[in-house]
Formats: C-alpha cells, sequence, structure tokens
C-alpha cells in the first residue's frame, strides 16, 4: 500500500490548487453575499476541462480517474463550497449517468458540450415527498406516440436554474416485485427551454449560497422518446448508482471546506494576540488544531480510498464502491461540520462575522451532511452492508 | 511554423531566497517553478499555435528533475520536450548556458525562437540575447506584444515609458516579458498526456558547434564575489486610530519626526 501519490495527481492538485486561489477565492465571499451563481468561474471551468475530468477524451472529457476529479473539487471547496458544489452536481448527477447509461447517440449529442462548459447539468431525483426515499416519486412519465409527457415537480435542485441539461427521474408505471405492487421508475434527460419545463421558487438557503437551488415544475412536458436514459424501469438503479458517485463528489466538498477551515484557523491563532501572546501559543488552540488535522486527514483517506474503488469498479463493473462512498460522506460531512465550528470558535467573536471566510465555511459545512442523502442515510447504507 | 521557446526552471522567490554557506543557491530548499517571464513566452508560443496550428518545442537546460518544467508546458499544450542535462555543464554562468543552449538549437529547425527576459534567481536579461548572437539571428528584447505576419514577427518593445514597434524576418530570437499576457492554465487531461509525453534528452555529447572550454562552470568567465537576499522591508508599524482626524494627526506626526515635513 502507497499513500504517495503519483506525478500526475501532485501537477493536477497544483493546477486546481493555482486555480481555485488566483480565480474562485477571490469571489468567494462576494457571490455568498450577494447569492449570485458565479457564470464567469462556470466558464472558465469549462475552459479548463474542469467539467469532464472523468470523462474519456473521445467524448470530449478529460480522460483522468475518479481520484484526479475528486482532488478538483475538494480544492475549489477549500476556497468556496458553492464551487465546490456546482462541478460535483454537474459531473456526478448528470455527466456521469449519462456516460454510464447513455445510448452512442446520447453521449455524442451532450457529453462534449457537458464537458466543454458550453453546457451544464443538472439532477432531478428529490421531491417534497421523496428524498432520502426514492421510492416516493410522484412525477410521472406516460409514453404517447413518439414522446414522453412528464408531469409533476422536483425541489431542491442544485445548479436548478442554471443548468441545460437534466437528468430527471419518474414514475413510469407499476411493477410487481415479490408478491408487491412498486412503482416502475425510469430516467429520461430533459432540455431546458422544452416547452412545458419550467422553474418555480428559488431556495434560500442557509449555505452555498451562491448555488442555484430551484424548483423544476413538468407541465406536460413532451420529450422525445430517445431521451428515456437507460432501459424502461431501470431509472432507480440509475439513481443510487449515481448517488453512490455523487456521494464521493459530496465528501470531497466536505472535506476541502473542513481543509479551508483549518488553515485559515492555523494562519489566524498566529496572528491573533491575547493576554500578551499570539493563541497559537495556548495549548487548548493547539490540542483543537490537533484533533482537526487528524480527523481531516482521515476524512481524506477515507475520501481518497472511495475515489480509488470508483476507479477500480470502472475496470471491473463487479466492484462495489457503494459503502466505500457511504463512509467516506458521512465521516467528510461531519467532519467538515465538526473543523468548522470549532475554526469560528477559535476566531472567537471574528468568527461569527461574514468579513470572515470561516463563518460562510461553517455555513456551508451543514449541507454536506444532508444533501446526496443524510447522514442517516448513509448509516443504513453501511449497516445494512454490515447486516446482509 | 516551428517556434522553440527556452524556459528554465527556478526556485520561487515569493517566500524569500535560500543559500547554501558558499554563496550559491540552496535549490533545493525552494519550491520550483517555470520562471514567470518564460511561462509568458510559451503563453505567447501557444496563442501563435493557436491560430497557425504551429509546433511549439520547449527546451531546458537542467538538472534532471528539469523535466518538470517540460511536461509543465506540454501540459499547457506544447508539443514537445528537449532537456539538455549532463554533469559537465553544471555550474554554468549565462556565457555557458547560452553556448550550451546555442548548441542544442543547432540541432532543430525553428522560424522563431522565444525566452522570457530574464530569471528570477539571476534576473541578468543576458542568455536570450546571447543564444541569438550565437546562432547570428536577429533579437528583439522586451516584447510586451508579438504578432506574427507572413515570415515576419511585428512586436512591441517595451519602455519605461514608452514602446517600440519592430518588425523582424524570422527566424530571429524575441525576449517576452511576463506583462506580455496571462498564461493559460494546464489541463487536467493535458498533465495525464504530459507525465506519458517523451522528453528527449541531450548531453555535452549532442550539442553541436561547442568548445568545452565555453561550457560548465570551467567555461564560465563570471566569479560570483558574493550573494544577498534582497532587504526586505519590515512588517511596519500597526495604528488603530478612532477618527480621521487622530489618524491625520498621527501621519503628520510622523513625517515631521522624519523630518520629511
Amino acid at each position: 500500500m502507497d499513500f504517495t501519490l503519483s506525478k500526475e495527481h501532485e501537477m493536477a492538485r497544483q493546477l486546481f490548487k493555482d486555480f481555485a486561489e488566483n480565480e474562485v477565492k477571490p469571489l468567494a465571499q462576494e457571490i455568498d453575499e450577494e447569492h449570485r451563481f458565479p457564470r464567469e468561474t462556470v466558464e472558465k471551468m469549462g475552459k479548463y476541462g474542469f467539467l469532464g475530468i472523468p470523462v474519456p477524451k473521445e467524448l470530449g472529457g478529460q480522460g483522468c480517474d475518479p481520484l484526479t476529479y475528486t482532488m478538483c473539487v475538494e480544492e475549489l471547496s477549500k476556497v468556496c463550497g458553492t464551487t465546490g458544489v456546482i462541478v460535483s452536481a454537474h459531473t456526478s448527477l448528470c455527466v456521469d449517468p449519462i456516460q454510464t447509461y447513455g445510448t452512442e447517440e446520447q453521449k455524442a449529442k451532450y457529453l462534449p458540450d457537458l464537458c466543454s462548459g458550453k453546457k451544464l447539468g443538472a439532477f432531478g431525483l428529490t421531491e417534497p415527498g421523496a428524498g432520502t426515499d426514492a421510492q416516493g416519486q410522484q412525477t410521472k412519465a406516460v409514453l404517447d406516440g413518439d414522446e414522453w409527457v412528464l408531469n409533476g415537480s422536483k425541489c431542491f435542485i442544485t445548479n436548478g436554474k442554471e443548468a441545460d441539461v437534466y437528468v430527471v427521474i419518474a414514475v413510469t408505471g407499476k411493477v410487481e416485485k415479490r408478491g408487491k405492487m412498486m412503482k416502475e421508475i425510469s430516467a429520461f434527460i430533459v432540455e431546458k427551454g422544452t416547452p412545458g419545463f419550467t422553474f418555480g421558487t428559488k431556495e434560500n438557503k442557509m449555505g452555498i449560497c451562491a448555488s442555484s437551488t430551484y424548483e423544476l415544475i413538468f407541465t406536460d412536458c413532451r420529450i422525445p422518446k430517445e431521451n428515456l436514459l437507460g432501459a424502461k424501469g431501470k431509472g432507480f438503479a440509475i439513481a443510487m448508482h449515481t448517488l453512490d458517485g455523487g456521494r464521493i463528489g459530496i465528501a470531497a466538498q466536505a472535506l476541502g471546506i473542513a481543509e479551508g477551515a483549518l488553515e485559515t484557523t492555523i494562519a489566524y491563532v498566529k496572528e491573533r494576540k491575547q493576554f500578551g501572546r499570539a493563541i497559537a501559543a495556548f495549548q487548548n488552540t493547539q490540542f483543537q488544531l490537533a484533533d482537526m488535522a487528524t480527523k481531516v486527514e482521515a476524512a481524506k483517506l477515507l475520501v481518497y480510498k472511495a475515489a480509488m474503488k470508483k476507479a477500480e469498479y470502472q475496470a471491473n463493473p463487479k466492484v462495489s464502491y457503494s459503502v466505500e462512498a457511504a463512509m467516506a460522506k458521512l465521516y467528510a460531512a461531519e467532519v467538515a461540520m465538526e473543523v468548522t465550528t470549532k475554526a469560528v470558535q477559535l476566531h472567537g467573536g471574528y468568527g461569527y462575522i461574514k468579513e470572515y471566510d470561516v463563518e460562510r465555511m461553517m455555513r456551508d459545512a451543514k449541507i454536506t451532511e444532508i444533501y446526496e442523502g443524510t447522514s442517516e442515510v448513509q448509516r443504513m447504507v453501511i449497516s445494512a452492508n454490515l447486516l446482509k | 511554423m516551428k517556434i522553440v521557446v527556452c524556459i528554465k526552471q527556478v526556485p520561487d522567490t515569493k517566500g524569500g531566497v535560500k543559500f547554501n554557506p558558499d554563496g550559491t543557491l540552496d535549490r533545493g530548499a525552494m519550491l520550483a517553478i517555470m520562471n514567470p517571464d518564460d511561462k509568458a513566452g510559451l503563453e505567447a508560443a501557444l496563442r501563435i499555435k493557436d491560430e497557425t496550428g504551429a509546433e511549439v518545442t520547449v527546451l531546458t537546460m537542467g538538472l534532471p528533475k528539469a523535466a518538470d518544467v517540460l511536461r509543465e508546458a506540454i501540459a499547457m499544450g506544447a508539443d514537445n520536450g528537449i532537456l539538455v542535462t549532463d554533469r559537465v555543464l553544471g555550474g554554468a554562468d549565462t556565457w555557458a548556458t547560452s553556448t550550451t543552449i546555442a548548441g542544442a538549437l543547432r540541432n532543430i529547425d525553428y522560424d522563431l525562437i522565444i525566452t522570457g527576459r530574464q530569471a528570477i534567481d539571476g534576473d541578468t536579461a543576458q542568455v536570450g540575447p546571447q543564444i541569438a548572437e550565437h546562432l547570428g539571428l536577429p533579437v528583439i528584447s522586451y516584447a510586451q506584444d508579438i504578432k506574427v505576419e507572413g515570415d515576419k514577427v511585428i512586436v512591441q518593445r517595451m519602455y519605461d515609458d514608452r514602446y517600440h514597434v519592430l518588425e523582424a524576418q524570422m527566424p530571429c530570437l524575441i525576449t517576452a516579458l511576463s506583462e506580455l499576457n496571462e498564461p493559460r492554465y494546464m489541463t487536467p487531461g493535458g498533465i495525464f498526456d504530459a507525465c506519458k509525453a517523451e522528453i528527449t534528452t541531450w548531453g555535452r555529447a549532442d550539442l553541436k558547434d561547442v568548445d568545452d572550454a565555453n561550457l560548465g562552470l570551467k567555461g564560465s568567465p563570471t566569479k560570483i564575489a558574493k550573494a544577498s537576499d534582497k532587504v526586505r522591508k519590515g512588517a511596519g508599524e500597526k495604528v488603530t486610530p478612532d477618527s480621521p482626524e487622530e489618524a491625520v494627526e498621527y501621519i503628520v506626526g510622523k513625517l515631521k519626526e522624519k523630518h520629511v515635513i
């Protein structure tokens, strides 16, 4: 077992770090306060290939592995949790299912533009009555001639109004499974601008404020028959697969937020003086930092392991990375919340002021325990595997 | 069109400079980066490539780990990398360096050679023009803008308060300023390709028409008497007056104290 990163990964990390410091960090506070989607950053990320990192080159991507993509989300999130989730939702939740389940025509039609940033992706699974419980779907899709007709709504959709291509999960009928009638769920690709596809309210959130979170509304929205993604009735499996990958992205976001808060705090405690000396000289500060750094390192190992496991799955689809992804997401999210909370505490009153980055980081950290499956769902996934 | 960009791996001087006891730079103690002026020169070459499809080769002289800057350049979009490395070439000053690089360039076809104005570790600005002299090429230094028109280049040469527009027939050599442009980032896929790319490595034996008397430490007429980091300013005094009036009073007081007013 070798924990040394390869030359490629070291160089990629430096690239993401430089980009985050130069292009993302200067905007982080402003876009958070203004709740403004950083379109200019998305364009730059598209130009440099950040929006198609794990996609093969022949489909317009960068041809890199899941670890490279994970490090990209991590480094972006160190300075701006919003920018991290824009890349994560786009790549893990839209690009990945199209790459994995799309027909050759669908891949050729959508992936090059998604990878170049000409188009942005989103994923519509959550509904008011179906978040963690994906079987509670109400949105319906009915085949009418050569078109599917969608009716229903999706809520809390990341990249909501800013995206151009949406992977949408809907009920297409009923099937009998183990003697019970279950909803048959399928996945679809829906393009912005399709008649009958509109946006509802924009969510006013606690954190990741510059991220565009919207309700998607489908009213007799007719999409071509060929926009069915994967086989009819495979939507639940597609959604679960997508969430497994998405969890690695969010785990990387959480890890990045925690690392950013730790780095910011280390710099602050060396500067801030109380009782005539830097607060870094107090044992309480030292022990807090030691605990924070140790947990961040443990989270990093779990996140990178999940990414490596996903790479193994790509070489051999029989390998599952579901548990690794759940563990990484569960732990990294809880570490992000703990570390950012401690970071605010070590900043004292300044940590509660918006001028200081840790205030934003603590608000951004909370969502990582909730979306892409709550921490409780991660525990269900992990324990179900232990007890099967 | 073929462009060769000469680049150098230099210690990042942002965090201060560290020296060995003998006055030479302690390169191991500092982060290694692509020299900023050279990076601007590379970006200029890559923009010409974007427009005309030119082939861009990057060339460096240094220790084997200098291949890292060649890989970085390839990850930004350069086509080929050549590393000139040999123990006998070590300790070279600008004369021995330009002799070596010219010896390497004699093996390659080129229309345009671009170097950075100067490297942040030596700040001499001599190597670029010296290479041109060795090769008998016209040189335009301090370029802040480069345009290619047919077999000519039109370059703005920067001065403190003005610029000159110069035209030169290719082949020629241009030295680039970091003000020339904002270099692009690498791409993730470019990095993976660059790490697999084969770097051509040349030693003393591959240099064409050079005399051993002009190579390495022995061939370097420059002798370093003493080396020091530039004097860094202290942190200064931080004051937080309660009102603008108080701030003005404080500043005026200080200026009087220093006999400025």
